[in-house]
């Protein structure tokens, strides 16, 4: 028993997933009906689908930022990204005669996208080719991502009534929401392409060791160009998920702060910021954790002044699971368990 | 070495004091020599931005005021920066500008060039939003909305409403950014109109900060924590459309199952209230342009205005706002 538990507890998910159980049970106690899922109007209604929904552009985010992390790096301009592709998209649709027809959705959601592959591909000039440090060539345009998207704007909330692109917000698919689908979509796409070939071993090879592994023959520039371009990418459609969401597109607050608690999911997901071994699905339990700390604070009602101090709370204790000394103490606790039961075993 | 740099700042600081003494006394003989005639009055204003729809509708009232009255204005946009609005506001006081007109974009900080306005003799008057300085002599008036009786006409409204009713009226309170004025000022207002009877009931209250995506997400949540919810009270527009999208996404029809009371008045919250998904929206009004020529008109006769001078605003029903939704202007 000792000994499964202590192989459990050696797993890096081992602590995101109890601290998803433990915020599962309070809300369970504060409202009973938490788990239940019910049809609703011929789809999925609950709680826990509201958190699915929710936290669904964040965890898109945080796949491509896992990506960027796992090279070392670090993108603080998702949160602009997601403003500009908002922003283009709903100008284009309001610029339209008729922006009900899918065929203009799209076009925007193309050209929102596009742009957004731009912006990721000058991120990965200033990394890869000029050799700025991630963190200050992202923060360029984290600020100055803003502007752009209050210049598209013209600084007003711009409101579309386009019932097929509202539907990528709050819409359904087979009863799933489609904002769960579109991040599962990309999540499984973000798996395959790294875990099934050699690509996400080479991105954790330029991680730990970018001149090792450029002469052990890995392209560094064009895999940096890669993430960081597949992070915009993400951010884009992540920002049109946020805008379908509340029909409206809003330069000051979409994606505000997304960037870093997207940076909180991948690190309670496991993967370490000094680059180099990454975890996926450590990121997918990470963006869980966070959006489920979000409707905590609402079920239980805590009120908004504490709700700052409550989420560091829980975050520092996190935090303070994963840090190398709780896993010392805890990989010797192991040991010493394991020996008393051969111990045990040799005496009997 | 440091001697010298001591010498400079003096010599520097003399020369500050002496460009200050006679902007003071040339503007007092211009006060001794009666009235300006309007055409040659010259006013600065220091907006805080462009950063909403209400902002924008608020910097246009004012420059279409000043035109129509053929008063000379100076503006200046700090995009929500307190160091380009002190800028600006120096930069009035060089030119020797008849009155400086600004909305602050943080409540503290002020008190240095506002001392220095003071000292050039040039009258100042906030707009919308008010400084917290011990020394109200800074300013001559305070032209702006008040949020306590915003609060306290959702609160009448929702009173009048359920006057009826006998059974607990189960309230969920859509707060704005945590320590925002208009958010703690709203709460006062609403939960002083209501505390009258034992009947009204804030179930929960949480902040959306100000946003849709705020609004709607915490809408979400505490609509199932807390079954039975009759009304919701927004701190403003986009958080109760927010919450409409929410209430139909939980089956339920905004401005029926839920009634929905908000405040601001912006157009995409009239176009809910005349679709019948919003109930009532207190207005919150940026057009105060002609309030501020009255002001500026007031000084240059050397009349006092009041300290404290309300926005005119008016409130609005389902009906009104049908009829008020095609002369919208923001």
């Amino acid at each position: 028993m000792n000994a499964t538990i202590g192989k459990l507890a050696a797993n890096r998910l081992f602590w995101p997933v109890v601290m998803l159980l433990a915020l599962f049970a309070i809300n369970l106690v504060a409202f009973p009906g938490f788990f239940a899922i019910t049809i609703k109007d011929g789809h999925l209604f609950g709680s826990l689908i509201d958190i699915l929904r929710n936290g669904a552009p964040m965890l898109i985010i945080a796949i491509g930022m896992t990506l960027v992390i796992a090279t070392r790096g670090i993108d603080l301009s998702v949160g602009a990204i997601c403003a500009i592709a908002g922003a283009v998209a709903c100008s284009i649709l309001l610029g339209s005669s008729d922006p009900s027809n899918p065929a203009t959705v799209a076009v925007a959601i193309a050209v929102a996208v596009g742009i957004s592959l731009l912006l990721g591909v000058w991120n990965g000039f200033l990394v890869a080719v000029l050799g700025i440090q991630p963190i200050i060539a992202t923060l360029i345009l984290m600020t100055a991502g803003r502007g752009v998207a209050m210049l598209i704007t013209e600084g007003q909330i711009l409101t579309v009534n386009s019932p097929p692109f509202k539907a990528i917000g709050s819409g359904f698919w087979v009863g799933v929401p489609i904002a769960v689908v579109i991040a599962a979509v990309v999540f499984a796409v973000a798996a395959l392409i790294t875990r099934r070939t050699a690509l996400g071993l080479m991105i954790e090879s330029v991680g730990i060791n970018p001149e090792a592994s450029r002469q052990a023959g890995v392209r560094a520039r064009g895999l940096l160009f890669a993430v960081y371009t597949f992070c915009a990418f993400c951010a884009a459609i992540a920002g049109i998920i946020l805008t379908a969401n509340q029909t409206a597109a809003d330069a000051n607050n979409t994606g505000l702060f997304i960037e870093l608690d997207a940076i909180l999911a991948v690190v309670i997901g496991g993967t370490s910021l000094m680059g180099g071994r990454y975890s996926l699905t450590g990121t997918l339990v990470g963006a869980l954790v966070i959006q489920t700390l979000v409707t905590t604070v609402y079920t239980v009602g805590i009120p908004p002044i504490a709700t700052m101090v409550f989420k560091a709370a829980v975050v520092t204790v996190v935090c303070l699971l994963q840090s190398p000394a709780t896993t010392a103490a805890f990989a010797s606790w192991r040991r010493t368990a394991a020996l008393r039961t051969a111990g045990k075993e040799m005496a009997a | 070495m440091k001697k010298l740099i001591g010498a400079f700042a003096a010599g520097a600081m003399l020369l500050a004091l002496a460009g200050c003494a006679p902007a003071a006394t040339g503007s007092g003989d211009a006060a001794a020599a009666g009235p300006k005639a309007e055409s040659d009055l010259v006013v600065g204003f220091a907006q805080v931005g462009a950063e909403s729809g209400w902002r924008t509708a608020n910097t246009k009232d004012i420059q279409d005021s000043f035109k129509e009255a053929g008063i000379q204005l100076k503006f200046s946009d700090a995009q929500q920066k307190q160091e380009n609005q002190i800028k600006a506001i120096r930069s009035y006081i060089q030119q020797k500008v008849d009155v400086i007109a600004f909305s602050p974009v943080v409540e503290t900080g002020w008190d240095a060039v506002l001392n220095e306005a003071k000292d050039a003799g040039i009258p100042v008057v906030l707009t919308d939003r008010a400084v917290d300085s011990s020394d109200d002599s800074l300013y001559v008036t305070f032209l702006g909305s008040d949020f306590v009786l915003e609060g306290q006409k959702a609160g009448e409204w929702v009173l009048e409403e359920y006057k009826d009713q006998t059974e607990p009226v189960k309230i969920i309170q859509l707060e704005g950014t945590t320590g925002a004025a208009p958010a703690i000022d709203r709460a006062e207002g609403f939960a002083e109109a209501i505390k009258s009877d034992p009947k009204f009931e804030v179930v929960a209250s949480q902040t959306g900060d100000f946003t849709r995506a705020g609004g709607k997400q915490v809408t979400e949540a505490l609509l199932k924590a807390n079954p039975g919810v009759n009304l919701i009270y927004a701190h403003n527009d986009d958080m109760g459309l927010g919450a409409i999208e929410a209430i139909e996404a939980a089956g339920l029809v905004p401005g029926k199952d839920i009634k929905i009371v908000t405040v601001d008045a912006v157009k995409d919250g009239m176009q809910a209230l005349a679709d019948g998904k919003i109930n009532f929206i207190v207005e919150c009004s940026p057009l105060l342009g002609k309030q501020l020529i009255e002001v500026v008109k007031q000084i240059n006769n050397g009349e006092t205005p009041e300290k404290r001078i309300v926005t005119e605003e008016t409130t609005f029903t389902q009906e009104q706002a049908i009829e008020a939704l095609p002369t919208r202007q923001y």
